[in-house]
This record gives structure tokens, C-alpha cells and sequence, in this order.
């Protein structure tokens, strides 16, 4: 492992909470609906990070406690099938119903397994009932998908075919991609969790071969150990390097020569090097400050770091978890500081003290930040948009190189026409 | 339980950051935990705000429930009073932290600080944004101010005469997220300044704790807002006597009636009212010719309680509008629009329900929608024009110019925005006469190609495909040609009314012959 320097810091925090991935977890499954049962502020976080409403009516909504459901827990429980009646009638399409805890339904102890269970014998053969928690006293931004993942594991059936399976959210299109590589890799069976329809879940088993595509799941890893599932242990598919060592990963469990992966992906990553180029000319030599909250931080910094030669200042990370990011680490070049945690308003101390030429943070800091003259990307473009992958590693580099591209033009001193 | 895919106002804390953000040297301590700090979002990225709220939300998580979270709660207060050195602290809690009653405001009072503190008890499971703003500002005037009652005496409207000086006025309500605040307040200080009076305080926006004590240097206060004001301009005349007004200077007639309460309250002599009546370009724009069409037009009416009021009022007095639909979802407003709806004839629709308000948006069939930005997506969805009048807003309604929505200028900005969105008079003439030229495209809308037209084209054709099997009304071949020949922009309306004449009267078949004695009926 690389001299890599771990912190740890506590304090005030500014990230999003679990429940902020519904937002993208909803638009994977189409036959799924996301109940939170929250108060407004879970329904105002929401619709607020969701942006603008396009839609005629979402899959996601929120059951808001009121007063007399404070007063009682029966109350509420009966009030919660009141609501789950109501929308079963309204949205008869829907397949999958996750019951989303959130902080004042934890604070209450709202059992929601015990409601799901209920609800699950009443609607059987029509409706799944599954819950976990997005709550923000034990969930950060991402981790609302490890969530709601690990509660669909108990639903898979078991299966010793042999398979490649690819954990964590990814855009239709990119995974799309994937899937074709493999199959030219010679992997035939490769399948998706979560699936494109909440119903057909992959069936798992010692013969599982499990490859993350998203570095926050570390509990669902943990109970796709427990199924007997092999996890394949790679870097994320972010940038070239990543995901040529995550290809090797897989070719390596499924006994596919290097040679033949270097023979597939040499085209593409070829083409992926070229595109690259003319962001890195933007991006070598600036520094940037990675503010902590999607968990895709590490692999970003490597990847900004070792294929567009930026420089690191601090990495921040919600929540770091060594053993599924060991591979990751060992890329990050040396006396790289992460933090894991978040005192923000020291964070912003450092911030300013280092005098970044880009930061990686929330919403809520972006303007105030590019206010100071301190230019910035949202963290929460990395879960909106198809970056993973090799033919991606341009247009992620671009995410970044915009930004300063724009500085660049709006603070030129001179009109220069051609 | 209330099941909600979306909510127009947010929690209540949300409408005390409103508060605190507006204003200076304030800080506001939020007993929260990590999720809830989206809010700051709302200020940095709709108002494009170079500054973090004043907001220090405590984090707390659920290891820290079993231990001492009144702990985390002090050494919050703490660092944020060394670090922002407030004139004045806010404490308040959030929806989770309510449960578990720490108590952060009455903490805060026992840590020993020489500066004002106020305890914010907003109940998160009845109340909402606009409620918290404003019991948070009466909250904080009356913290600030309540000392001074005993030794103060009643403020007389016309005290500026003995004083020998112009009048002086608060000007209270606007806020940030509020809508169009920033430029309502210049617009009225330039009012009220031309008519010899002298602006005191605008607050909250851009006061501070300073500001709020020296309110009582004013006369009298405008209560420009009154969803925040109402509840602190009532407190400062029951302890101060101070008055307040209750015209809202929304529109020409509003604003000139606004412009009379003050000078009426004052006592100070109107001599310009022949001139008011100049002041805006909306009377003449409103009577020149091309605004003929303007006539009738059917207007559906969603909002905040004042914008909503307000907007029907301009729509059918001002530009001759047929208002349609009036509702809000502030139930603190719900009498006053129900009042306004009654005097329209039209039913009042009061509900946090924007499905429900779509609802009856399809059912009035408006040409023209004024609402908030959820009423702009329902609107675009059924291929309707529509204006933004209200909060919630999206970052497009926080525009760089200039322009407010009330006084001379607001009124201006109405006409425009509300115009504009609707084919321009003679152009209307024009394409019904030319529409049945081949080259004529069905459904164009001239400047307006951006509309929805061919969903609703596609909308009416699913409708009528339903309701063909659904009456079992059949239109024929003479009845559906002259329904085609109706303007795109009322075809579902009078669609709808000859289906109901053909009920009304057992008629299976519709022809051009039912179409035109449907018309007759509904004349």
C-alpha cells in the first residue's frame, strides 16, 4: 500500500443523506416505487435534489407523519396501510414497493419490517413489499443504494450457475457497453444488480461472481458474501487505468488469458487516450480539493490525479471503507491526505488556506465557493451522468476541465478574435 | 399520515433559514441531522446566492442519540458563536431533533452569552415554511424589542409633524425565496420617497438586530407581505401602536390604493392622484387596440394567498381576463381567497395537492395559467401558456433584470409576462383567417413555437378516442370537419360542451348541425 495519510474528522457535516438516492434508483427501476415515510423536509430534500419536476407524477413520494402519528405507533402503522392502499390503487403498475425509513421514523422506531412483512402476505403475487433506511442519522448520500440493495438480497433466489454479476447502479448505456465487452471477453452470462425491472433479480450463489461497479456498498458486499458470492477484487471503473485493471480483475476470476483482454479493450482505450488529451491539457498541474460525499471521491482522485495530472490537496470521504478500497489506495500516488469524515467549516479553512484551482463539493457550498473566486464541480453530477467505463473517460475528464475552462474564458483580459 | 409526491412550501425551519439568510449579523443554530443541510441548496442554487446561509445544523447521528446529543447541541452553539460572533443567535431544532427534545434554545440560554438569544419552537408536524418565517421574525422582534415597551410610548401615525420631518415607514415582509422581493422593495421605496416618505427599516431582507430595534423610529409599517408579516406588524401595534397597512400594491388599482391607505394613515395630503394613474404603461397597453383579444380570456389562478389574490384582481379589472379557477395552498390565506373567488364566482381551491390542482386546471380549460413552477410543468403538459406569479420558484424566476411585481414597474412586468405568453392581437386574426391555406401548419402559434401544440393535439385525440367509447357518442364526418375548422386553443372546450349538449339532448350523433346548436345553447 502506498504512504497514503488517513485522517479522521468529526464535527458539523454538509452532504446529503440516504435518501437522496432514490433520485437515481427509481429511474433504474421503473417498476418500483419509493415510499419514504419522513416528514416534509424528506419530501422537500428530495423534490429539491431531484431539481425541477418534469414529470406528471414521480415514482418516489412521501408518507409525512403527522401530529397524531407521534401520538401513537398503532396509529401510525395503520395509517401507513391506509397511504400503501391508497397508492397500490392509484399506481396498479407498480411491481416493487420499498418502504424508506427515514431519521424521524428511526427516531420513533417505526418497524417498518414488520409492515412490509404484513403488507407483503395482503398483496402477495402483486406487489413486493421491501424495506431499508435512507435516514440521515445513518446514511450519507450514496449510501442510501447499499440500502436499499442489501434489502433486496433476501428476495434472490439461489443458483450455482456460474455468472458475472455487476453491483451497483449504472446508465443503461453504459452498462450496456459493459456487457458487450464481456461477451467479447467470452463471459456469456453476465447479469445486472439492481436489474432494469425491480422483478427479475439475478439469482446468486457460490458460483456468483460479484464485480462493483460503484465503490458505497459495502453492506450489500458483505451479504452477498454471506450467499457464498465471490467478490472479484478490482479498482471502479472509472478513467482508463481503472477500468482496464477492472476488466483484468474479471478476466483473471473467470480464467480469461490478459492477453486476450489487452487484445479487446487496446481499440478503446487507444481511442478513450486521444479523447482524453485535450482535457488533460487543462487539468495537468492544477490542484484540486475533493469535499466528501458520494464515496466516488478516492476513485476520482486517482483518476484526476494519475491519467490528468492533477494535483491532490485533500481527498475528502463520508465514510471510508479500507478493505473494499484497498485496490483504489494502492493507485493513489504518495502522502496523498484523506479524510474521512467532515468538519465542514474547518474543511472550508482548508479550502481556502490551499487555495485550490478546483473543488468537488455539494450544491449548498458551490456558489458560495465559486463567490470567493474558488472554481467548483457538484458531486452530484458523478451519480447523474454515464461516466464509468473507458469510452467514458473523456467525458469524465470533462466534468471536470468545463469549469475551468469556463474561468478561463470569462476572466481573459483580452477579446482575442481569430 | 399525508401522502405527498411533492409539497409547494417546505418544513418550517426551512422558512426560519429564509429569515436568518435574509438578514445580517445572525447566526441560527439548527439541531438537525447531516441530510437536512439540502437546505442551504435552495438558497445558493434558486437565489444563485454568493454566501452560505447562516446556518450551523448539528449533525447529529444515530450513535450520538444513545450518548449526550444536548452536548453536541452546546458545542455547536459554541463554535458557531466564536467562529460568526452574531449580533444575535437563533436556536431551533428540525423535524427529527423534535423528537428527541433536547431543548437546543433553552441550552443555549444557560451557556452565559451576553447576546440576544431566541428559542425557535416551529412544530415541524403541523406547520410549514411560510408559518415559520413568519413566527421567526415576529419571534425576533419581539425578542429584540419587547424590553423597549414599557418605556415607550404609543407611536402616533402622525408623529413625523411634531417631529418636524417626512414620514417614516418599515417596510416589512420581504425575504429571501420570497418572490421577487428584492425588487419589490425598490420599486416601493421609490414609490413612497416620491411621495415624500422616508423609508425606516426594510426588513428582513438586508436588516439586522440593529435595524430591528430602531423599527420603532418609524410611523407607521407596510406590511408587504403579510404571509411574514402579518404576525410581527401586529405585535409592534398591539405593545408600540404602531399602524400597519393592508393594501397590497400589487397592480394599478392596488398599488394607488396602497398609495392612499398610506397617505390616508398618515395623514399627509395626496396631490399627485391624477398623476398616479400615469405612472404604469399598463392602462394604455391594457386599452390599445390590440389588446382587444386580451378580452375574455380564460385565466386559471394558482398560488401563494397574496399573489393569488392579487393576480385575479389585475386579471379581470385591469385586463378585462375571465378568471376561471382561484386557489392557494396556504390555509393561512384560505378565507381571504375564498372571499375573492366568491366575488369572481368561481369555487375556491385550497390544497398542498399539485395533482389535484392539475385537475382542475384540465377541468376549467384555461388559455392562460398564472401559478407557481409546479403550475408551469402542469401547464406545459396539457400545452397551455403560463406565467410564474408565486412561489415555490425555480432558478429561471430569480431573473438578472430588473423586475419587481409591484408598483409602476411590477405592473409593467405583469403585462409583459403575462401577454407575452398568448398569440399578440392582430397575428390571432391573421392565422384564423389564413388557417385554411395548404401551407398552413395546424396548430401554429406564431413567436410562440415552443408551446405544446402537438401534445394536445395528441391529448384532445386520446380524449376523444376515450370518450367516443366511453358516452358512446359518435361524431360524424360533417361534425368532426367542423370541429377541425375551431381554433386549436378552445377545440377541447368546445369539444367538451357540444358532447354535453348531445347528452343533455340524447343526441348519439354529432353533426356540424349539433356543433352549431351546442354553440347557441352555451352563448
Amino acid at each position: 500500500m502506498s504512504k497514503v495519510e488517513f485522517n479522521k474528522e468529526t464535527g458539523p457535516r454538509e452532504v446529503f443523506c440516504g435518501l437522496t438516492s432514490i433520485v437515481w434508483l427509481h429511474r433504474r427501476m421503473p417498476d418500483a416505487f419509493f415510499l419514504v415515510v419522513g416528514s416534509r423536509t424528506c419530501a422537500h430534500l428530495i423534490q429539491s435534489a431531484a431539481g425541477v419536476m418534469i414529470f406528471a407524477e414521480p415514482r418516489f413520494g412521501t408518507a409525512i407523519l403527522e401530529e397524531k402519528d407521534l401520538a401513537g405507533l398503532a396509529d401510525a402503522h395503520e395509517e401507513l396501510d391506509r397511504v400503501v392502499n391508497d397508492l397500490i390503487a392509484r399506481r396498479p403498475e407498480i411491481k416493487t414497493l420499498f418502504l424508506v425509513g427515514s431519521c424521524p421514523s428511526e427516531v420513533i422506531k417505526l418497524d417498518l419490517a414488520t409492515v412490509a412483512e404484513k403488507l407483503n402476505k395482503r398483496f402477495l403475487g402483486q406487489v413486493r413489499f421491501v424495506n431499508y433506511s435512507g435516514s440521515g442519522i445513518e446514511t450519507t448520500f450514496t449510501q442510501g443504494e447499499d440500502g436499499a440493495l442489501k434489502a433486496l438480497i433476501p428476495l434472490m433466489e439461489s443458483s450455482d450457475e456460474e455468472k458475472l454479476l455487476l453491483v451497483g447502479t449504472l446508465a443503461n448505456n453504459v452498462e450496456d457497453r459493459f456487457r458487450k465487452i464481456f461477451r467479447n471477453l467470452g463471459i456469456s452470462n453476465i447479469e445486472s444488480f439492481p436489474p432494469r425491472q425491480s422483478t427479475e433479480l439475478p439469482k446468486i450463489g457460490k458460483n456468483t461472481k460479484v464485480l462493483l461497479t460503484q465503490p458505497y456498498l459495502s453492506d450489500t458486499v458483505r451479504d452477498l458474501k454471506h450467499r457464498g458470492c465471490e467478490i472479484i477484487s478490482a479498482p471502479f471503473p472509472l478513467g482508463i487505468e481503472g477500468s482496464t485493471e477492472w476488466f483484468l480483475a474479471a478476466a483473471k476470476a473467470f480464467k480469461i488469458s490478459e492477453l486476450k483482454v489487452h487484445e479487446i479493450i487496446s481499440p478503446l482505450i487507444n481511442r478513450a487516450k486521444l479523447a482524453l488529451e485535450s482535457h488533460k491539457e487543462i487539468l495537468k498541474g492544477k490542484r484540486l480539493f475533493l469535499l466528501p460525499e458520494s464515496q466516488l471521491e478516492i476513485s476520482l482522485a486517482r483518476f484526476l490525479h494519475n491519467e490528468c495530472e492533477m494535483d491532490l490537496i485533500e481527498v475528502g470521504t463520508p465514510y471510508l471503507n479500507k478493505d473494499l478500497m484497498k485496490e483504489e489506495i494502492n493507485l493513489l500516488p504518495n502522502n496523498t491526505k484523506i479524510v474521512e469524515g467532515q468538519h465542514v467549516e474547518k474543511q472550508l479553512d482548508r479550502v481556502r488556506e490551499s487555495n485550490p484551482d478546483l473543488v468537488v463539493c455539494g450544491m449548498g457550498l458551490a456558489n458560495p465557493l465559486e463567490a470567493e473566486g474558488i472554481s467548483t464541480k457538484w458531486s452530484i453530477e458523478m451519480v447523474f451522468s454515464p461516466i464509468h467505463g473507458i469510452d467514458q473517460a473523456a467525458d469524465l475528464a470533462g466534468l471536470f476541465s468545463k469549469p475551468l475552462k469556463r474561468n478561463q474564458i470569462l476572466t481573459s483580459k483580452t477579446l482575442v478574435t481569430h | 399520515m399525508e401522502l405527498t409526491l411533492w409539497t409547494y412550501e417546505g418544513p418550517p425551519h426551512v422558512g426560519a433559514m429564509r429569515i436568518a439568510s435574509s438578514m445580517k449579523d445572525i447566526h441560527y443554530v439548527l439541531h438537525a441531522p447531516q441530510g437536512d443541510t439540502y437546505a442551504d441548496l435552495l438558497f445558493t442554487m434558486i437565489e444563485r446566492r454568493g454566501q452560505r446561509p447562516p446556518v450551523t445544523y448539528t449533525t447529529f447521528q444515530a450513535r450520538d442519540l444513545g450518548g449526550d446529543t444536548a452536548e453536541l447541541v452546546k458545542k455547536n452553539i459554541k463554535e458557531a458563536v466564536e467562529r460568526f460572533k452574531p449580533k444575535t443567535l437563533l436556536v431551533g431544532e428540525s423535524c427529527t431533533a423534535e423528537l428527541i427534545q433536547d431543548q437546543p434554545g433553552a441550552l443555549a440560554k444557560g451557556m452565559g452569552f451576553d447576546m440576544p438569544i431566541v428559542n425557535l419552537e416551529l412544530p415541524a408536524y403541523s406547520k410549514k415554511e411560510n408559518w415559520g418565517a413568519s413566527e421567526t421574525f415576529y419571534q425576533l422582534t419581539r425578542t429584540l424589542l419587547k424590553e423597549k415597551v414599557s418605556y415607550t410610548e404609543k407611536i402616533s401615525p402622525l408623529r413625523w409633524k411634531e417631529l418636524g420631518r417626512r414620514p417614516k415607514v418599515n417596510i416589512i415582509g420581504p425575504s429571501l425565496l420570497g418572490f421577487r422581493c428584492r425588487d419589490d422593495v425598490i420599486e416601493i421605496q421609490r414609490i413612497l420617497s416620491e411621495q415624500g416618505i422616508d423609508t425606516n427599516v426594510v426588513a428582513p431582507l438586508g436588516a439586522s438586530p440593529d435595524d430591528i430595534e430602531r423599527l420603532i423610529d418609524a410611523e407607521i409599517n407596510i406590511c408587504l407581505y403579510p404571509e411574514i408579516a402579518e404576525a410581527s406588524c401586529e405585535w409592534l401595534k398591539r405593545n408600540f401602536g404602531m399602524e400597519y397597512t393592508n393594501s397590497i400594491p400589487i397592480g394599478i388599482k392596488n398599488t394607488i390604493e396602497f398609495i392612499n391607505e398610506v397617505h390616508k394613515k398618515l395623514d399627509l395630503p395626496l396631490t399627485n392622484k391624477k398623476e398616479l394613474e400615469n405612472k404604469s404603461k399598463l392602462p394604455w397597453y391594457s386599452k390599445s387596440v390590440d389588446s382587444n383579444y386580451l378580452t375574455g380570456k380564460r385565466v386559471f389562478i394558482f398560488g401563494d394567498g397574496t399573489h393569488a389574490i392579487a393576480a385575479a384582481k389585475i386579471a379581470k379589472e385591469e385586463l378585462g381576463f375571465e378568471v376561471v379557477g382561484l386557489g392557494t395552498y396556504s390555509r393561512e390565506m384560505a378565507r381571504q381567497v375564498r372571499a375573492t373567488a366568491k366575488e369572481l364566482n368561481v369555487e375556491a381551491l385550497i390544497t398542498n395537492n399539485y395533482l389535484e390542482v392539475e385537475d382542475a386546471m384540465k377541468k376549467a380549460s384555461p388559455e392562460l395559467v398564472l401559478g407557481t413552477q409546479m403550475e408551469r410543468h402542469s401547464a406545459k403538459r396539457l400545452g397551455i401558456p403560463c406565467s410564474v406569479i408565486s412561489t415555490p420558484m425555480h432558478v429561471q424566476d430569480v431573473p438578472a433584470r430588473y423586475s419587481p411585481q409591484m408598483g409602476w414597474e411590477g405592473a409593467n412586468v405583469i403585462f409583459d409576462d403575462w401577454v407575452h405568453p398568448l398569440m399578440m392581437g392582430l397575428e390571432e386574426h391573421l392565422i384564423d383567417m389564413f388557417k385554411h391555406d395548404f401551407e398552413f401548419v395546424d396548430g401554429h402559434q406564431s413567436h410562440l413555437g415552443h408551446t405544446a401544440t402537438n401534445d394536445k393535439d395528441t391529448l384532445y385525440d386520446d380524449e376523444k378516442k376515450e370518450k367516443d367509447s366511453k358516452e358512446g357518442i359518435i361524431w360524424t364526418e360533417s361534425g368532426r370537419a367542423e370541429l377541425i375548422k375551431v381554433p386549436f386553443f378552445v377545440r377541447g372546450k368546445v369539444k367538451t360542451n357540444t358532447e354535453k349538449y348531445a347528452i343533455l339532448r340524447g343526441i348519439p350523433e354529432i353533426s356540424d348541425e349539433t356543433l352549431y346548436d351546442a354553440k347557441a345553447y352555451f352563448s
